[in-house]
Formats: C-alpha cells, sequence, structure tokens
C-alpha cells in the first residue's frame, strides 16, 4: 500500500512536472512495434482526443512485433502508475499475467485493433476498427466486383500465423463457398509475403508465373498490398490482374492515381484512438458505463454501442478507396 | 585437357554449374522458371546484394567483416528519405551524393574503430550494426517513410530503362560489379587489399600503409551500402527505421562466400561474387514458384547455401588430388 502510493506520488510529480493537470487521464497506447505506419494515424487519434478531452498520451512500442517483446513495456507503465493502457497485442496469451497485474491496481485495460481471444478476462473492453467477422466478404465482393464476379482469384497474406488475416481468410473461403453469387470465382491459391517487401514481390510473382489465368489479387495486409500492385505496375499487366485488399491511402495513392489499382478497402485507424482516448477518460470520470449494450456519444463518430464480449466498434463497415475519394484521407 | 580442367577448377565454374543444375531442376517441375521473365525476376531481386556483395568482398579480401552492411543502408536511406520529406523541391538526384556521403561517414567511422582502438572488425560491427540501427530510428523518430514522399524520378529507376529494357538499377548493380573488377583487378589499392588479407603481418614489410588500406576499405563499404539505401527508396518506395536493410548483412556474407570469397582474407573473385548473388536470386525466385511455404523456405535457403558450400569443397578437394596425380 505504501509503495503504492509512493508511485501514486512519483507519478504525480511527474505530472505536474509536465506542467498537466494533476486530475488528467494517464494514457499509454503500446503498440505491435515501432516505425509501422499504421500505429502514426492510430496513435494521431489519442494525441488529438487528449488536446481536446482531460487526457496526457503516451506511445511506446517494441523495436519488434514478438509475442512477448511488449511485457517489459507494460511493467514500466504500470509501475509508472498510468490510468489507462491500450494496447496493440502482439500475442492473444503471452500477456494475461502482466494484464492481471495492471487491473489489479487498477488500470484500464482496452485492447485495441486486435484482441486477445480466448482470454477476453483479463482486459476490460476491445475497441476493433471495424466487424472482423464482415471484413472476408466485403473483401471477396470487392475482387468480386473488380473481375465481373468470374475467374481465378489468390490471396497474399502477411504471416502465416497472422490471428486478424487467418480470420479474414476464413470469411473470404466461407463466401466464396456458399454464396451463389462467386460461384463462378476460384479461389487458387493463398500465399504468404511475411509482410516483407521483398518476399510478397517473389510470392506474387509467383502466383502470376504459377496463375496464368489469374484475374484478381486480395491482399489483405498493407505490405502485401503495396508489393502486389508494384508487381503488376511493373509488368504493365494492370487490365488483367486486379488487385484489392486492405491497404493505407497514403502507401497506395500512387497505385491509385496510375491506374494500377482501381480500389481497395481500410478503415480508420485514426478514429480507433479518437474513440480509445474518448471512451477511456468516459470510464475514469464516470460518464460512460462498460456495460453489454450501453451506448455513448463521441464526437464526429455518433452514437457508439458496447456490443457483446465488451467489444466496440469504430465503424459498421470498410471504407472502400478509389480515384474518387482517395486524396479525401490523408493516413 | 589442363587447360580445360583447370577452368573446372575455377570457383566460379563451379558456381556456374550450380546455377544451371538448380535452374534445370526447378525448370522439370515448373517449366516456367525458364523464361525471360524469370531472368527479370531474379534480376530485379539482386542489384541491392550485389552492391553489398562487392563491399563485403572487399572487407572480406583485406581479412575483416562488416556486419553493419545493412543498418548503414537503412541509415543512408533514412537520411535521403528525411531530406525528400522535409525538402520536397529539392531536386532527386542530389539523394545519391547525400546516401553515398552518409554510408562513407559511417563506413569511416568502422575503420577509424578498427584501426585506432585496434579492435577486431567483427565486434567494432557488430555494435555499429546496433548503434547505426538505433541512430535510424532516433533520426526518424521511429517513423517510416512513406511512398508519397519519395519522388517519382527515383522509383521509376527500378522499372525504366535506358538500355535494352534493362532497368536503371539493375545497370547501376553491374556498373558497380565492374568498378570493383577494375579496382581488385588493375589498381595498386587493390594489390593492396588483396596482400593484406594474406598476410597482415607481411604487409607492413611491402611498403602498405595497413591503416590507410583498412580506412579505404571500411569507407569504401560504407559508400556502397549507402548507395544500396537510395536504391532501396527507389526499388520499394518507402524507408522503415526497423526494417530497411535489417538482415541485409546475412544475405551479403551469404552470397559473398558462396562466390568463393574466404572468410580468412585475401582470395575472392568479382565474377565468383556475382555468381554467388544470382544463385541465391535464383533460389529466392524459385521457391515461391515450387509452392513451398514461407516458414519452410527460410530452412531450405539456408540448407542451399550449406550444400553449396559443401559441394565446392569436395569438388575442390577432389581436384586438388587429381591435379596432383597428373603433375607425377
Amino acid at each position: 500500500m505504501l509503495k503504492k502510493s509512493m508511485i501514486a506520488a512519483t507519478a504525480a510529480l511527474a505530472l505536474s512536472a509536465g506542467m498537466s493537470a494533476a486530475e488528467d487521464i494517464d494514457i499509454v497506447f503500446v503498440g505491435k512495434n515501432t516505425g509501422n505506419p499504421y500505429f502514426d494515424s492510430l496513435t494521431q487519434g489519442f494525441v488529438d482526443a487528449c488536446e481536446v478531452i482531460a487526457c496526457n498520451f503516451e506511445f511506446v512500442a517494441p523495436a519488434t512485433a514478438e509475442a512477448t517483446s511488449q511485457i517489459p513495456f507494460l511493467e514500466a507503465q504500470i509501475q509508472r502508475g498510468v490510468d489507462v493502457i491500450a494496447i496493440s497485442p502482439n500475442s492473444p496469451d503471452a500477456l494475461n499475467q502482466v494484464f492481471q497485474s495492471a487491473r489489479d491496481q487498477g488500470i484500464l485495460v482496452l485492447t485495441v485493433n486486435g484482441d486477445i481471444t480466448g482470454n477476453e478476462q483479463f482486459r476490460d473492453a476491445t475497441i476493433l476498427p471495424t466487424d472482423f467477422t464482415k471484413v472476408g466478404a466485403d473483401q471477396i465482393e470487392m475482387v468480386g466486383s473488380l473481375i465481373g464476379y468470374e475467374g481465378e482469384i489468390a490471396i497474399l497474406s502477411a504471416t502465416t500465423e497472422a490471428p486478424d488475416q487467418n480470420f479474414w481468410i476464413e470469411g473470404m473461403n466461407e463466401t466464396i463457398a456458399n454464396d451463389p453469387k462467386y460461384a463462378n470465382m476460384t479461389l487458387v491459391a493463398t500465399v504468404y509475403g511475411d509482410d516483407q517487401p521483398e518476399k510478397s514481390t517473389t510470392e506474387m510473382e509467383a502466383l502470376l508465373a504459377n496463375y496464368p489465368d489469374l484475374k484478381g489479387v486480395i491482399a489483405p495486409t498493407t505490405v502485401g498490398i503495396a508489393a502486389a500492385a508494384q508487381v503488376v505496375q511493373s509488368r504493365g499487366i494492370a487490365d488483367q490482374v486486379k488487385v484489392t485488399g486492405l491497404g493505407l491511402p497514403s502507401e497506395m495513392r500512387e497505385f491509385i492515381k496510375d491506374g494500377t489499382v482501381e480500389g481497395f478497402q481500410l478503415w480508420s485507424p485514426y478514429n480507433e484512438g479518437w474513440l480509445a482516448s474518448h471512451f477511456a477518460v468516459g470510464l475514469k470520470n464516470g460518464t460512460m458505463t462498460n456495460e453489454v449494450g450501453a451506448t455513448f456519444e463521441v464526437p464526429n463518430l455518433g452514437t457508439i454501442t458496447i456490443n457483446d464480449g465488451n467489444s466496440i466498434n469504430t465503424q459498421s463497415a470498410l471504407t472502400t478507396f478509389n480515384a474518387e475519394n482517395i486524396d479525401d484521407f490523408d493516413f | 585437357m589442363t587447360f580445360l580442367r583447370s577452368i573446372l577448377l575455377r570457383r566460379e565454374a563451379g558456381i556456374l554449374i550450380m546455377i544451371v543444375i538448380f535452374c534445370a531442376a526447378v525448370g522439370l517441375y515448373k517449366p516456367q522458371f525458364l523464361t525471360g521473365q524469370s531472368l527479370r525476376i531474379v534480376l530485379l531481386l539482386t542489384p541491392l546484394i550485389m552492391i553489398g556483395a562487392m563491399a563485403q568482398m572487399l572487407v572480406l579480401v583485406a581479412r575483416h567483416v562488416d556486419l553493419s552492411i545493412g543498418s548503414m543502408l537503412g541509415f543512408s536511406a533514412m537520411v535521403v528519405g528525411l531530406m525528400y520529406r522535409e525538402i520536397p523541391d529539392i531536386y532527386w538526384l542530389v539523394g545519391f551524393p547525400v546516401a553515398i556521403l552518409t554510408g562513407a561517414i559511417l563506413g569511416l567511422g568502422n575503420g577509424l574503430l578498427v584501426t585506432i582502438f585496434k579492435l577486431p572488425s567483427i565486434i567494432v560491427t557488430l555494435g555499429t550494426l546496433s548503434l547505426y540501427r538505433g541512430l535510424t530510428f532516433i533520426i526518424s523518430d521511429a517513423r517510416q517513410i512513406n511512398r508519397s514522399v519519395i519522388p517519382t524520378e527515383l522509383k521509376a529507376m527500378s522499372r525504366t530503362s535506358p538500355i535494352f529494357d534493362i532497368p536503371w538499377i539493375i545497370l547501376i548493380a553491374f556498373g558497380i560489379a565492374g568498378i570493383t573488377y577494375v579496382i581488385a583487378r588493375h589498381t595498386q589499392l587493390g594489390r593492396q587489399i588483396y596482400a593484406l588479407g594474406s598476410n597482415p603481418e607481411a604487409a607492413p614489410l611491402r611498403g602498405i600503409d595497413v591503416t590507410k588500406v583498412t580506412l579505404i576499405v571500411f569507407t569504401l563499404a560504407g559508400a556502397l551500402s549507402g548507395l544500396a539505401g537510395i536504391l532501396y527508396a527507389s526499388r520499394w518506395g518507402f524507408v522503415n527505421p526497423s526494417n530497411t536493410g535489417a538482415g541485409f548483412e546475412f544475405q551479403v556474407i551469404a552470397a559473398v562466400v558462396i562466390g568463393g570469397v574466404s572468410i580468412n582474407g585475401g582470395v575472392g573473385t568479382v565474377m565468383g561474387t556475382v555468381l554467388g548473388v544470382l544463385l541465391l536470386g535464383c533460389v529466392a525466385a524459385a521457391l515461391p514458384l515450387l509452392g513451398i511455404p514461407g516458414s519452410t523456405q527460410n530452412a531450405i535457403y539456408g540448407a542451399v547455401i550449406l550444400i553449396a558450400l559443401l559441394i565446392d569443397r569436395s569438388v575442390r578437394q577432389r581436384g586438388m588430388i587429381s591435379v596432383a596425380g597428373a603433375a607425377k
């Protein structure tokens, strides 16, 4: 108890040194890894929110996205005595113990952009960008609309063990097998570029060599879709092979502009950070409750509902980016 | 016969035969591997490694090793990327001298640590491998340089061609190999590098300024890594503080060693190194085509490197014996 209050005192000192009001909520966001442009946008959502509501924000992340690499960062933040830990977990189960000790100290634990599936009892709530159960079907519809709902398609994913991608790929397989709308489309291969440009490129080239009749490629990963687009651009075959998937507008703008890619999808990572900080401050101040079915208002996003499993979505469906709207997005 | 045998005994012939056998074997299963398109894929995979391999070859011949070239590549690429981001109006070609100079300074840093403190280069460059990577994070605030920031003309160098439809980036890599050949074979510096590596103790007695040659070798390695850095931005269209150049040193050392460069110094040719790079490029392009899953590819890639080295060693040992026998 004494130790805890000393930590609190130190934290308060650190706070006043930072010239912030003592009652501000301290939020830390632990990213998957540093240098990941996806999290730049997500982090910006937190930063902007903490300029308009009462919170202090800090971003930390390990150098690599390994299962255990976030643990020392979490331990340091627990020591520091933050109020809220938001985290994009690198592992669904390696963090249980450290989450437990955070919550024992009264720290609110929110998973953001990815959940600890199967271990939900170790976090307070999860904020996901969209309803992940619909992503697979949306992506099949996207590629179908580009190839006229007919012909061979392939998937270029991240790593073989990436949980989100595997969940979406499962959805893609189910959709194509069960929905008669896609009866004339065949999924011929699923390959993995490990989110490295070199490997994604060789896998994409191999797809083109092995399946000369390939009509479309879905790359549900930001590195993969850019690499696939670059291969198509370099070969000049945008008319024959349609690349789509999940990508960042800032990385894909060039390919949309020159016609290599007609359309791709994503959500707003920015809104995840924006929503997470409003929700965290609301819970800590007692103006919101973390109960399934409860609703709350977030500026610019409207009414948000807490779904089963204390799961919150920032948007109900994927946003599609194309030549008409790509310039409206700056992340 | 002895002439033919002496050609076959040359390291280069051995690697060339391995490339041919490997490609033919892959071609049996996947005929599409034996097309011009595959050649294009292999050549587009290798320019950065080719340039890095030239740098590493010179360092190894001088009986040193440079583990930091991937970090020097990453740092130089980041400096150039930050320049393009902060000064958007700058003429795009300015990136080349900036990248090469940045790399040269880092390489000189390695050279100074090795010569002043008389530390083994493997220790020094193991340190700067982390140091230069860490500095890349610091100068970039751990943020990626995005595609939109890299000049269109620079990215186009990986696609467009001045001659024979061969992209600029490939021509530059072979150009660097050509220049390295001239340095190694036809300059006093080249002879001094080989002499230093074959017998460091005797080098000063033969009038070689060991400090100067060592500094030049490490600075050249840095400059070439810097060039590879800006070409990374051209080829992939972004610069990432953690990914750009990570693991590059191992690809390069593998290619160079397969190419017959001795880690004991004094031995190594540009032709062998080029072939070593191409063999690894063929393997990297063939594995996905054969449908080998990514998780298995690393293991096979490593196995190929070991097999190449073992075949080469046994062929040459047998060759030595038969040559000795013929001499009797």
